[in-house]
């Protein structure tokens, strides 16, 4: 049996069928980071003063993934254009640019998580804080026991006030050096995960679940790209919703972005 | 993206797509323009505002231009109507009960 209303709009809501239940799918991705942004909305101001941080995301590789993903955008429009005026060639190198830039946006946020990861903050016995990157842990590093030592590349603060503006003019006089630092003198020790701060956990928990919007977008677009092109050559018009359906989808993963670049990076 | 109906040229759109990245790259600009700008003080309120205002713009880009929202069918806008008003209902009751702690709860 034919599903119907693939190609033709149905009569009476003016849509072909997957058009209407992509944007109903949407709609209830609206809500589902509407909540989260909600659940930011309800942190960040709840937060005490000076205690939400300001200037801990590198806004030139957030600038950087806005402007892949604005591009991604433009190439999938275009993909959707070329099977429009059966164009299958310029198709193809419109969606494989889309890929490209969805995998690139990709790597940039695995290395933006992984900056995060190797990032410690160090509460030492003497009360002064030790914060930066991780070089390397000596191999007989043992925190409980207490042996061994950690080499951080940072600086020490005195208090936890001093790293939450990182825009700061003091915070941009910090001089960064290499700090070797015996597990004998570390009270704590956290790297910037999800559990640091609630800054951490809803950073991690918006850009992850885009993050996962961008894989799951990426898979079906390659799908077309590959396995799924043929249908082009039995059902053009078919094809072409569905890749007009993928990128409404993949429009959205873009919108969500935009405001999550600001939120997160800017502001 | 617009009714499977319409008539296609390629060369409008690559058009339509440089004028919309060539916007959002200006607007992208400057809302990081703004967030290093020293606009309200100490205060965060005026920035946050400002450079959301300059999303907004942004974002009526992509969902008129690119995603074809300015000339869609009437099901869609009612869709969407309904979704706008569940989500403001969604974050404003979020905020409604930003202040409303059970008796005895610890507060900063």
């Amino acid at each position: 049996m034919d599903i119907p209303y693939t190609i033709k709009n149905r009569p009476d809501t003016g849509l072909y069928n997957a058009k209407l239940g992509v944007w109903l799918f949407l709609a209830s991705e609206v809500m589902l980071f509407g909540g989260l942004f909600s659940a930011y909305i309800l942190l960040r101001v709840g937060a005490p003063t000076g205690t939400w941080p300001h200037g801990w995301l590198d806004v030139r590789l957030g600038t950087v993934n806005t402007l892949l993903l604005a591009l991604s955008a433009i190439t999938t429009l275009l993909a959707w254009a070329s099977c429009k005026v059966r164009e299958f060639g310029k198709f193809k190198f419109f969606h494989a640019c889309t890929i490209l830039l969805a995998l690139t946006f990709l790597g940039i946020k695995s290395y933006e998580y992984h900056d995060k990861l190797v990032h410690y903050e160090i509460q030492l016995n003497n009360g002064k804080i030790a914060d930066g990157h991780l070089v390397e842990k000596s191999a007989d590093f043992n925190l409980a026991k207490k042996t061994g030592s950690v080499t951080l590349h940072g600086h020490e603060v005195e208090t936890h006030a001093e790293l939450m503006d990182l825009r700061s003019e003091e915070a941009k006089k910090a001089v960064h050096a290499e700090l070797i630092i015996p597990a004998s003198e570390i009270k704590h020790m956290e790297n910037y995960g999800p559990r640091h701060n609630t800054f951490t956990a809803i950073y991690f928990t918006l850009t992850g679940l885009h993050a996962l919007h961008i894989l799951g977008g990426t898979l079906v677009i390659f799908y077309f790209w590959g396995p799924g092109r043929k249908m082009w050559q039995t059902e053009p018009e078919r094809f072409t919703n569905r890749i007009e359906v993928s990128g409404l989808f993949w429009h959205f993963v873009d919108l969500v972005w935009i405001f999550l670049f600001p939120v997160l990076y800017l502001t | 993206m617009s009714d499977s109906e319409q008539p296609v040229s390629l060369n409008s759109y690559i058009r339509l797509c440089a004028v919309v990245f060539a916007v959002v790259l200006c607007t992208t600009g400057l809302m990081i323009g703004t967030s290093f700008a020293h606009i309200g003080g100490d205060t965060w309120t005026l920035k946050v505002a400002l450079i959301l205002a300059i999303a907004v713009v942004n974002a009526f880009l992509v969902a008129g231009y690119l995603m074809h929202l300015l000339s869609e069918k009437k099901l869609v806008y009612t869709v969407l109507i309904f979704t706008v008003i569940f989500a403001i209902g969604l974050v404003g009751l979020t905020m409604a009960a930003m202040n409303d702690f059970p008796p005895g709860t610890a507060t900063h």
